[in-house]
């Protein structure tokens, strides 16, 4: 037994439509608990009142728009060294997934900061950064659509995919190299004491949870999508031949 | 890539990533000065702007500095420990915007006063229940978060 077999599509299928349900259904179960739970069963912030439960979307979405591009980073190198068609492909499904998560973030951050900062945007270093990011998911989706040949897309998207994990990286951590932003550090942390309070942070929890999941069953039921529109395509070269 | 061998690309991958590294090190160094979105009260005392300059100010608004003047002007001090600047704003200020918490302000630096045109309250990373404050406050353990 070994990982790579996964990277057989046949393989891939199989495992996958056994996992995708219990994804899905999990994905739903934790959102639902934890969105009810922070938006309805949680008291005001001392000072931020009822907005601090923008942070149940805020704060998974900005962590899965990093995480999406780290898995994608991820799938692409293996493309790249060892050539599995289906690494280039759960790339490739990540990156919408992924744009949607940056857009969220970017929308809840401009929708908290009104009211806290009393400004909807500005040129923080966290937050350039991660419209910076953005704009990565943009160019990342179109590059794949331009170029016909899927080897050469695939190739040309993971170098892309390299480069914008510098941003990636950099909206996660700028607030620790630049200490002079607008944006604060982390709220959530593994030292009790500078942690959130457990008010927000347990219904945090299940938020995170959610979202991941929900990553992994859209990324699984996407990849799956593609895998078949490659043998769709294949079908059709073949009989366009005989 | 898919005419190199694989030790190849794998070796043309780790060069790839090593540049990428450190050419974001040395933007990230060169320019940190204009990537940092604020000066603190201390930056501008050891070197102060030209009065035209507009640039950013932040820090903790001193304790006990706030005065209303009349109709919408506000003066306070704002400070990051080692040195403190006095600032003079007229304009409505963001709801977080209290003594001893931040606040980024933009504006010019003239004649050791700094004039704003427009104030951000920065918010910290902490984040606690009404009622937990509340309880804290009774038993006079309550400590105002920096």
């Amino acid at each position: 037994m070994s990982l790579w077999e996964y990277a057989n599509p046949k393989k891939f299928m199989q495992t996958s439509q056994v996992l995708l349900p219990y994804f899905a259904v999990l994905a739903a179960v934790c959102l639902v608990i934890g969105l009810v739970w922070g938006f309805f069963f949680t008291t005001d912030d001392y000072r931020q009142g009822a907005t601090v439960k923008i942070i149940y979307l805020h704060v998974p979405a900005a962590m899965m728009a990093i995480n999406a591009w780290v898995m994608m980073l991820i799938t692409s190198l293996v493309w790249l060294v060892r050539r599995h068609h289906v690494s280039a492909l759960a790339a490739k499904a990540a990156a919408p997934i992924g744009l949607v998560m940056t857009l969220i973030a970017l929308i809840t951050g401009a929708v908290w900061g009104q009211p806290m900062w009393g400004t909807w945007w500005v040129w923080d270093p966290r937050l350039t950064s991660f419209l910076i990011l953005f704009l990565f998911y943009l160019g990342y989706i179109a590059l794949w659509e331009a170029v016909e040949n899927p080897d050469t897309a695939a190739d040309l998207t993971s170098i892309l995919c390299l480069v914008g994990s510098v941003f990636a990286l950099l909206s996660r951590y700028a607030v620790n190299f630049w200490n002079q932003g607008l944006h604060q550090g982390a709220s959530l942390s593994l030292d009790e004491e500078t942690n959130v309070h457990n008010e927000y942070y347990l219904p945090l929890l299940f938020c995170i949870a959610g979202f991941v999941l929900l990553f992994v069953a859209l990324v699984l039921l996407r990849t799956r999508t593609e895998i078949r529109s490659r043998r769709i395509q294949a079908i059709m070269a073949r009989e366009r031949l005989g | 890539m898919k005419s190199l061998k694989k030790t190849r690309r794998i070796q043309v991958i780790l060069v790839a990533v090593v540049a990428l590294a450190l050419s974001t090190a040395l933007i990230g160094y060169a320019m940190r000065d204009g990537i940092n979105f604020f000066r603190s009260p201390s930056q501008v005392v050891e070197t102060p702007p030209v009065e035209s300059e507009v640039f950013r100010l932040g820090g903790l608004v001193e304790e006990g500095s706030i005065e209303r003047g009349q109709g919408e002007v506000i003066r306070f001090r704002v400070t990051d420990g080692g040195a403190t600047v006095d600032v003079v704003y007229k304009g409505v200020l963001p709801d977080l915007f209290s003594e001893g918490q931040g606040m980024i302000g933009t504006g010019t630096y003239m004649n050791g006063v700094f004039e704003a045109t427009e104030i951000l309250a920065k918010h910290d990373e902490t984040y606690m229940p009404k009622e937990v404050v509340d309880a804290l406050k009774e038993q006079g353990v309550y400590q105002e978060p920096e």
